[in-house]
């Protein structure tokens, strides 16, 4: 029996690593883009008390390493007495932490924002709220879309990580399977198939997102 | 209230209008006053003030002393002599219809949507309510044909032309233009020029920043001349371009092609 005839057979641990990794990519950079978009709304708004507190807390987080931000909510949260399991504590760590890279790609794009526009949406009456829903975050959501799609495809090969913290995902069963036969190659040559079949799949959906924006002269950066 | 009453019947009432940025007035003490159905041109060179002028209108920009009132209304400042709180000041805004130099328009959206969003998502239009309008708009500004294209596929003139339509759809009691043509090719003016000469002739209130000459003289029932931030001329189109009261008009109008009647 070849090493690659037992990782067939244990095709079921790969399969459940996959959807689970997927799960966990799925919600995370749901909950990024909403945290992003969020930020980016803060940052936008009058209150000039809260830019400073929401751009330490961005840089903050994107000098920092994932892994030990996925440690500090797994390890460190239960001695405040906030106890995650592991896999929230993975979804949870990889949303906020993309979160604030998509905040800094948005921020990025907003201060290039043609003011014109904006004047333009208050002379016609537009106030802050549909403002930015409206005019503002959908022109930068396409500007951005190249950048955006690269983000995502670090925080899929951040989920690896959470190996780390107990979650059985791809990797997680991959080392399983790698230490349980001792066939680290054949193991690790699967995931990694797994892994760039997710990205090069996200980059064909993005790329066909761009379409959508080149319709309307957004020229891709 | 006395200054409301004072100004009921004018779409637009400006009262000792100043305005400094940093140590330069741009502003001093203007006094203008538009009735209903009127074209009032402001014309100078740059650097006069004007567009700041017709940027108080819609409180783009804020003045720093007097008053400005659009169908009776106060912009800007509410009844306690305080800034207007945000949603009161849209409100007043959406009273006037803004077409501006550089057009402005919203470029993930389509013509149609561009003329429909603020009707629909300011006034609260129904969506068919709305489209029909901007139907109507497009229509009069002719560009019903290209209602489901996209701005990056405009030229010049369409896209100001669709940005007419845009401010029209608001219903708006004033239309400001600040120079619309001031970044059009020579060939596409003519295009742009031609509809608002029908706004006028159907009894468009406007305000209109120009350097088109031979235009203002034809649209216009009264042009205003800005010079460092002073009036120092008004006076009917005829008057304004044949027989100048002031050495600087004169000049100005020597500089600029003489305008004959159109």
């Amino acid at each position: 029996m070849s090493n690659w005839d037992i990782l067939w057979d244990e095709r079921a641990q790969f399969w459940n690593g996959f959807l689970s990794t997927l799960e966990i990519f799925g919600l995370s950079i749901v909950g990024a883009f909403l945290i992003g978009c969020g930020l980016l709304y803060l940052l936008e708004g009058s209150r000039k008390r809260l830019t400073m507190p929401l751009r330490i807390f961005i840089d903050g987080m994107r000098m920092l390493p994932f892994l030990i931000l996925a440690y500090l909510l797994y390890y460190g949260l239960p001695s405040v007495g906030i106890r995650l399991d592991a896999w929230w504590s993975g979804v949870g760590a990889l949303a906020v932490y993309h979160g604030a890279y998509f905040a800094e790609i948005f921020r990025g794009n907003r201060l290039t924002f043609p003011p014109g526009q904006i004047e333009a949406a208050e002379a016609h009456g537009f106030i802050k709220g549909k403002m930015f829903f409206r005019l503002l975050l959908p022109q930068i959501i396409m500007q951005t879309r190249p950048l955006l799609g690269n983000q995502l495809i670090y925080a899929l090969k951040d989920t690896a990580f959470l190996v780390i913290i107990t979650v059985s995902e791809l990797t997680a069963a991959a080392n399983s399977l790698s230490s349980t036969y001792f066939i680290p190659t054949e193991a690790f040559i699967v995931v990694i198939g797994f892994y760039w079949a997710i990205s090069v799949t996200m980059e064909i959906i993005i790329k066909q997102c761009g379409r959508f924006s080149a319709k309307r002269g957004f020229d891709n950066v | 209230m006395s200054e409301a009453n004072t100004s009921e019947t004018a779409a637009v009432s400006i009262r000792h209008l100043s305005k400094s940025f940093d140590d330069v007035e741009v502003l001093r003490d203007v006094e203008l006053e538009v009735k209903t159905g009127e074209v009032v041109t402001i014309i100078g060179s740059s650097g006069s003030g004007k567009s700041t002028l017709l940027r108080c209108i819609n409180w783009l920009e804020q003045p720093d002393r007097g008053s400005i009132h659009i169908a009776g209304q106060r912009i800007g400042v509410n009844d306690a002599g305080r800034p207007m709180p945000v949603r009161e000041l849209a409100k007043v805004r959406a009273k006037t219809g803004m077409v501006f130099q550089g057009f402005n328009l919203w470029p993930h959206l389509n013509v149609l949507h561009n003329v429909t969003e603020a009707p629909i998502h300011v006034q609260g239009k129904s969506k068919r309510e709305a489209e029909e309008l901007a139907t109507a708009l497009l229509e009069k500004v002719g560009m019903a044909h290209k209602r489901d294209s996209y701005p990056n596929t405009l030229s010049g003139g369409q896209k100001q032309r669709v940005a007419i339509a845009r401010a029209l759809a608001m219903q708006p009691t004033v239309m400001l233009f600040d120079e619309p043509t001031s970044a059009l090719d020579p060939e596409l003016v003519g295009e742009v020029l031609a509809v608002i000469k029908d706004l006028s002739a159907e009894g468009y209130t406007m305000v209109m920043v120009t350097h088109e000459m031979a235009f203002a003289r034809a649209v216009s029932d009264q042009v205003v001349f800005l010079e460092k931030g002073l009036i120092i001329e008004r006076a009917d189109p005829e008057t304004f371009f044949t027989t100048p009261k002031t050495d600087r008009v004169r000049k100005f109008l020597e500089n600029h092609d003489t305008p004959s009647p159109a």
